[in-house]
């Protein structure tokens, strides 16, 4: 399905940028045209006049595909998620959105109990290729437009989860996972859209990324070296990869030399690169925007723990949000978002300490 | 065997398939009684109607979905009796080699996608199955069983609806066999029928004798050609009865026994050989070789399941992911 790793051209293989949404919206349609059975459910995704979803991903989508490709939906998480997986064991691909991941709460029956486990429970025989896009993270909306919500889905067996932190590979896991025979939670972070141009709470990271003309897919499963780096392991998923290779920059300057790496896909996960990275380091932190508790780096600090017991000199240390709901007051958010600050003195922390 | 008015033939199939059912319930009872049946079951003794019917509408390629009581729907869809046997048995040679049980049954290449035993989880998913029929251009609908109880769960509304506004090929089929689990439904529903709720999405709403299997035949009929021709779902009501409990362990004490004694005099399989006897379409002869026939067959599917190879155990780790 995939072309090996050495094919698939390399986002500086292109002079062109594009805004996450616009690489989105790339894959999206390259998808379309490729085969007729992907279609795309969610709410005010087609309106004419409207905004193309909650952050403009499917604008036009409707007018190149028409209504019967880009399905305007009632508000109905439920069914949204439900409908798309029983088209997609009815034979087609759907591509379901919610406009905010936080709704995904109102799915998660659809997507828990009857998308992951239809294979399971039927012995094999039922395919569900459906991708649920869900934005997370946290901007300045409170408690429940702003949650990141991986975790809920790393531990559902049956569902697969992709997370990008740039273009390039935004475009490049949609369409791996359109093309992948089962569901997949798509989380995209609302920072990271370029949508509104270069919004100051995303800490002026750039929104543009090179993204090649030619068509390549990302397997999932591959996380890619970030940064590479000899004192420390530093593993960040979505905006956090941002913050992850700021902190790097300044821990540069003080002689502190910070491998990250963007896990892309969390389900699967690539154990190996990342357990090969702490092995060679000796030393690893987890960076993500969720709460601590039970959160995904709870899990990789358990896994990397038990297979590279050894291999280790320090704690493997996690920087996550407090296990409080998201605040909305900027003063407030920027404490409770890990910063680059934080990332930076736990670094220095676990590298001078130990 | 679809046709708006039946003959012999089928109506005989008919009454076969509804025997086929209670009799299946009936050594599942008593295998469970003995043990040699793990895990629980709910079963539809009393529902046969309403399966029969519902099921004797529909043609090759049509999809069902089902709920946590399934066994009357998976043999009215025409799933082959041993692998459904097998299953309830956890062998590997189930319908769903032995990793769905009971409240899962189905085979969706036959036309029954696996059980949801989530009240009201199948809603959107047949609705899903209805919006695939009609994008891809074929001609089947979905056909989504569910009980009085999901008449009152979110994905109800917002799955209907869907249906409604996209003129889906699909039929809702509500069997109001008047308890969900405990709780009659007159104590956590103001309106009289289910059906009356099909207005607010700008549906039919139809209310059938679910007792009665001709009368549901023709009313899946009507709904189905309906979906079929494009104008979209029918929520179609079917008043019914199950003579168990909720589940295995269920007296069913909730339940004047007026009210059973009742219903049992209403039994849908004996209405229908009754009727069937005395319009002349069956002899007594041919009732009792339809009995004696479906004897022999769930014998063979006991033994078939009995002697089945059961799964290995670590087959729980595959079918996880495609």
């Amino acid at each position: 399905m995939s072309l090996p790793e050495t094919q698939i051209p390399a986002a500086e293989a292109s002079a062109r940028k594009l805004t996450m949404v616009e690489a989105l919206r790339e894959a999206l349609s390259e998808e379309m045209r490729r085969d007729e059975r992907v279609i795309l459910l969610g709410e005010d995704i087609g309106i004419a006049g409207g905004f193309g979803g909650a952050f403009t991903v499917t604008l036009g989508l409707a007018e190149e595909f028409g209504h019967r490709r880009v399905v305007d939906t009632p508000i109905s998480e439920a069914a949204i998620a439900g409908v798309a997986a029983g088209a997609a064991a009815g034979g087609l691909r759907p591509v379901a959105d919610v406009q905010y991941g936080d709704f995904l709460f109102i799915a998660m029956d659809q997507l828990a109990n009857q998308a992951a486990k239809l294979r399971y429970m039927s012995g094999g025989k039922i395919s569900v290729p459906m991708v649920m896009r869900a934005p997370v993270g946290a901007t300045t909306r409170g408690s429940q437009h702003g949650q990141s919500l991986e975790a809920f889905f790393t531990h559902v067996p049956g569902l697969k989860v992709a997370c990008p932190s740039n273009p390039y590979d935004g475009k490049g896991l949609l369409k791996t996972a359109i093309r992948d025979d089962n569901p997949v939670i798509f989380f995209e972070h609302k920072l990271l859209y370029g949508s509104k141009g270069a919004r100051k709470e995303a800490g002026g990271i750039e929104v543009l990324g090179h993204v090649p003309e030619k068509e390549y897919l990302i397997p999932f499963g591959q996380a890619k070296i970030a940064r590479p780096g000899r004192d420390i392991t530093i593993v960040a998923n979505l905006l956090m990869v941002h913050r992850s290779l700021q902190a790097a920059r300044i821990l540069a300057e003080r002689g502190i030399e910070a491998e990250v790496i963007d896990v892309r896909t969390l389900v699967p996960f690539d154990w190996d690169a990342v357990a090969e990275s702490a092995r060679r380091t000796r030393k690893l932190m987890i960076v993500e925007e969720d709460n601590l508790t039970g959160g995904w780096g709870a899990e990789v600090a358990a896994r990397i723990g038990d297979i590279c017991f050894g291999h280790l000199d320090a704690p493997i240390r996690r920087v996550a949000a407090p296990d409080t709901p998201v605040p909305f007051a900027p003063v407030m958010e920027r404490f409770y978002i890990p910063s680059t600050d934080t990332i930076v003195a736990t670094a220095q922390e676990l590298v001078s300490s130990y | 065997m679809s046709a708006s008015t039946l003959d012999k033939t089928q109506k005989a199939g008919m009454f076969r398939r509804m025997v086929l059912c209670r009799k299946f319930e009936e050594r599942v009872y008593y295998l469970f009684l003995e043990g040699r049946l793990p895990g629980t079951v709910h079963q539809s003794a009393g529902q046969e109607a309403s399966a029969v019917g519902v099921c004797s509408a529909l043609v090759e390629g049509d999809v069902i979905t089902s709920t946590h009581r399934p066994h009357s729907h998976a043999i009215a869809r025409g799933l082959p009796v041993k692998s459904l046997m097998a299953e309830l048995f956890a062998k590997s040679t189930g319908c769903c080699r032995g990793k769905g049980g009971s409240m899962h049954l189905g085979d969706l290449a036959l036309g029954m996608l696996p059980a949801i035993a989530i009240v009201g989880g199948g809603i959107p998913l047949a609705t899903g199955q209805a919006l695939a029929f009609q994008y891809l251009g074929r001609k089947n609908i979905a056909a989504c069983f569910f009980g009085d109880g999901a008449a009152n769960i979110g994905t109800f509304h917002e799955a209907i609806n869907m249906g409604a506004i996209w003129n889906l090929p699909v039929v809702y089929i509500c069997e109001n066999n008047k308890y969900g689990a405990s709780t009659s439904v007159d104590k956590v529903m103001k309106v009289e029928h289910v059906s009356e709720r099909a207005a607010a999405y700008g549906i039919p709403g139809v209310t059938v004798d679910g007792n009665d299997v001709e009368a549901v035949h023709r009313a899946m009929w009507s709904a189905t050609e309906r979906a079929r021709t494009g104008s979209g779902p029918t929520l179609l009501e079917l008043e019914t009865y199950r003579f168990s409990g909720h589940s295995r362990s269920d007296p069913g004490h909730y339940r004047p026994q007026e009210e059973v004694a009742a219903w049992k005099q209403r039994d849908p399989v004996a209405l229908y050989e009754k009727a069937l006897t005395d319009q002349g379409i069956l002899t007594e002869e041919e009732a009792r070789q339809i009995h004696d026939s479906v004897e022999k067959e769930l014998e063979e599917a006991v033994k078939f399941a009995e002697e089945s190879p059961s799964p290995a155990a670590e087959d729980c780790l595959s079918d996880v992911f495609a």
